[in-house]
């Protein structure tokens, strides 16, 4: 029994959380009995899952970054404006996409590490210049539609696979995106550094850890990931001015959940994935139960803090 | 031991929130149905407006209009040219961005008569709005303003005050005066909404599901396209098997409608209280590999374009986006003393339907257009909107 319990308590929490929320759903509508039900939740739930992933880096390493929404809306802006709806631009559209982020990142990046501005205000910065020239750029209403190439990553479906039947292209780019991210923070010394950095920036800089090009460098990280989600949600969804509002805090709040403690130094990409699957499981459930919308946000916010209280009380006993 | 404490904890906080809902959620259902008397009246009225045939021609709707009266303006009239100043809440939708080049467009074919048109863009902010107003009244460098308001109640002082020394017209939302000359609107939001709920009751097959889907509670204009078409479903019949919040967010309707589709198998018709989320709404059926239902939208060209190309049942109740052309026509014939609509000039709501849906759609103009901009004849269409030759 106890050692059950023991064994019980190295798992996770998060995993837990969403095991439940998912045996919720499951009971709630039959169609996530299915494999295909459940990939295609994995398919919506896929930007945050990677947005989540990509801001762990910047937590981990003891900093925030509020620009990944408004990232999001000017890549599916510029996507728009690129392509026009001509999908012989997409190569384009997808190479200029990850320039500006890579852009955006970098800046982020140098205002935060040499400036030695706090990455919440220096963030919330690009936050609004970001989402100033998306606006500017389009002129406030974006004039164009995403070419169905490059839609094909957020929104196409594999159908007549065997065993599944039906397979989402988001899934398997979700996929290639966490096994890049894990390997980064778990296989790489760069990883590794970034926690010890996160937990201690002084002796991390004693031991000549290069504090300051690391922190850049998740700033990139985080940068390309909202990229990345950018791309799939302009392809579930397709153009609108607000497509990323918003997206910024989910991305916090599921890294949290998974067990990222904020102001750094501890956190994993197994965390930040459940993490992200378990926002995305509860918005489901709360749609799902058909509360009322001022009822649901309510409820979200109480099970976000109760998750994320649970994360912390595990990472202080350990 | 402190591990499972803690879970009953938080499975406990999850109770009660729930119990808390249910309890605010019965409150809301009662505050609703008193003053359904005032709704039933504007219903009531707005219906007959929508049958009612405005003066004016035919072929500028923006000149024309559904109220008869009309207001003396001889004590404005000046010498051209004018100064006109206008405060604008925002730009910061597709509609209000599509509707601030319609006006810019209608002052170009005013050049001689117009020697400035002096703009602040509020921002979504009623402070900064407040600010604006106060700026051109006391700069003493406009001889009309014209007002889009952000909010009725905090905007209704300060239109007051700029009442006293200069001829006001406001547009698009109003202010709880009538000191402004006039004030251009359309028809109104119960109107929108009763045409879209007529449509799903008069084509859905007998037992179909209906699913609504709003913006966000609490925006009057949407509260009023939603009590509507919860009046006409509640007359026929029909009981919605759910009415959802979507913020107008593409991906969130995408998911609330699959989520919707897994639930109860089979929806018959979709009704929104805003045009942005119907394609989201078609593509959520296309990738559940559903025929489409009756989907209700708005003139939005992404909607038009999907509708004419699909052909799905849909209808397009709208809110157009020519009243920004009316609303500069008024401040010039003010100060020209030709007497004006007022003190309320009605905009007639064209109805979109498969009839005369090749009118409005326009494959060339872009997605988040909207297609009763009436601005077809001005200069620089269809480029200065995004358009192509």
């Amino acid at each position: 029994m106890t050692r059950g319990l023991a064994s019980l308590r190295r798992i996770n929490p998060t995993i837990l959380v969403f095991v439940v929320l998912l045996a919720a759903i499951c009971w709630m509508s039959p169609l996530y009995r299915t494999p295909a039900g459940l990939l295609s939740l994995l398919q919506r739930a896929a930007p945050v899952v990677i947005l989540s992933c990509g801001q762990s880096f910047v937590l981990i390493a003891g900093g925030f970054d509020l620009a990944s929404g408004s990232l999001i809306t000017l890549v599916v802006v510029a996507c728009a404006l690129i392509t026009g709806g001509d999908a012989g631009w997409t190569w384009v559209a997808l190479l200029a996409s990850y320039g500006i982020g890579a852009a955006v990142g970098v800046v982020n990046g140098v205002i935060v590490a040499r400036g030695k501005v706090p990455s919440i205000i220096a963030t919330l910065g690009t936050l609004l210049s970001v989402k100033g020239i998306a606006m500017m750029w389009s002129g406030g209403a974006p004039g164009g539609y995403l070419p169905a190439n490059l839609r094909f990553f957020g929104r196409y479906v594999w159908r007549h696979v065997p065993l599944v039947g039906r397979f989402p292209v988001a899934v398997v780019v979700l996929i290639i995106s966490i096994a890049i991210m894990a390997w980064l923070m778990h296989g790489t010394n760069f990883g590794r550094l970034l926690l010890m950095i996160g937990d201690n920036p002084r002796a991390a800089e004693l031991a000549g850890a290069p504090v300051r090009r690391f922190r850049m460098l998740t700033f990139v990280i985080s940068a390309l990931a909202s990229v990345t989600a950018g791309i799939l949600l302009g392809g579930f969804s397709g153009v609108s001015v607000d497509v990323g509002t918003g997206y910024e805090l989910q991305a916090i709040s599921a890294a949290v959940i998974g067990g990222v403690v904020l102001l750094g130094g501890q956190g994993s990409m197994l965390g930040a994935v459940f993490g992200g699957l378990t926002l995305y499981a509860l918005f489901t459930l709360l749609n799902l139960v058909g509360f009322p919308e001022p009822m649901r946000v309510a409820v979200q916010g109480i099970i976000l803090i109760a998750a994320a209280a649970l994360s912390a009380r595990r990472g202080r006993r350990i | 031991m402190a591990e499972s404490k803690t879970w009953r904890l938080g499975l406990g906080t999850i109770a009660v929130a729930a119990l808390a809902c249910a309890g605010l959620h019965a409150a809301r259902a009662q505050t609703a149905a008193t003053n359904s008397a005032a709704v039933d009246k504007e219903f009531a009225y707005e219906q007959t407006l929508m049958s009612a045939k405005p003066i004016g021609p035919a072929d500028k709707p923006w000149e024309q209009s559904l109220s008869t009266n009309m207001v003396d303006t001889a004590k404005y009239k000046k010498a051209p040219p004018y100064r006109v100043c206008f405060s604008n809440a925002s730009i910061s939708n597709p509609w209000r961005v599509v509707g601030w080049k319609v006006m810019q467009a209608e002052a170009d074919l005013h050049k001689s008569e117009i020697a400035s048109l002096s703009y602040a863009d509020a921002q979504d902010k009623d402070d900064k709005q407040i600010s604006d107003i106060r700026a051109f009244v006391t700069g003493g460098k406009c001889d009309v303003l014209i007002v889009s308001p952000h909010t009725s109640d905090a905007l209704t002082p300060v239109v007051e005050e700029a009442c006293k020394s200069l001829p006001v017209i406001t547009f698009d939302r109003n202010v709880r005066t009538d000191c402004p000359v006039t004030a251009v609107r359309t028809i109104g939001g119960y109107a929108y909404g009763m045409a879209g709920a007529n449509f799903i009751v008069e084509n859905m097959p007998k037992g179909g599901k209906v699913l609504m889907l709003r913006t966000a509670p609490g925006i009057d204009v949407f509260e009023t396209r939603s009590d509507a078409a919860a009046k006409v479903f509640k007359a026929a019949g029909i009981k919605p098997i759910g009415v959802e919040f979507t913020g107008a967010d593409n991906a969130k309707t995408k998911a609330v409608v699959s989520d919707y589709l897994s639930r109860v198998g089979k929806i018959d018709a979709v009704w929104v209280d805003f045009g942005a989320m119907s394609v989201a709404v078609a593509e959520a059926f296309e990738d559940a590999g559903q025929d489409y239902p009756i989907i209700t939208g708005e003139d939005q060209e992404d909607y038009l374009q999907k509708w004419n190309q699909e052909g799905f049942k849909g209808i397009a109740p709208t809110y157009p986006a020519y009243q920004w052309r009316t609303a500069l026509i008024a401040a010039l014939d003010v100060l020209q003393g030709k007497p004006v609509y007022g003190p309320d000039w009605i905009l007639p709501q064209p109805l979109i339907t498969s009839a005369n849906l090749a009118q409005y759609v326009d494959p060339k103009m872009p997605p988040l257009h909207y297609a009763t901009c009436g601005c077809e004849t001005l200069p620089g269409y269809p480029e200065r909107w995004g358009g192509k030759k």
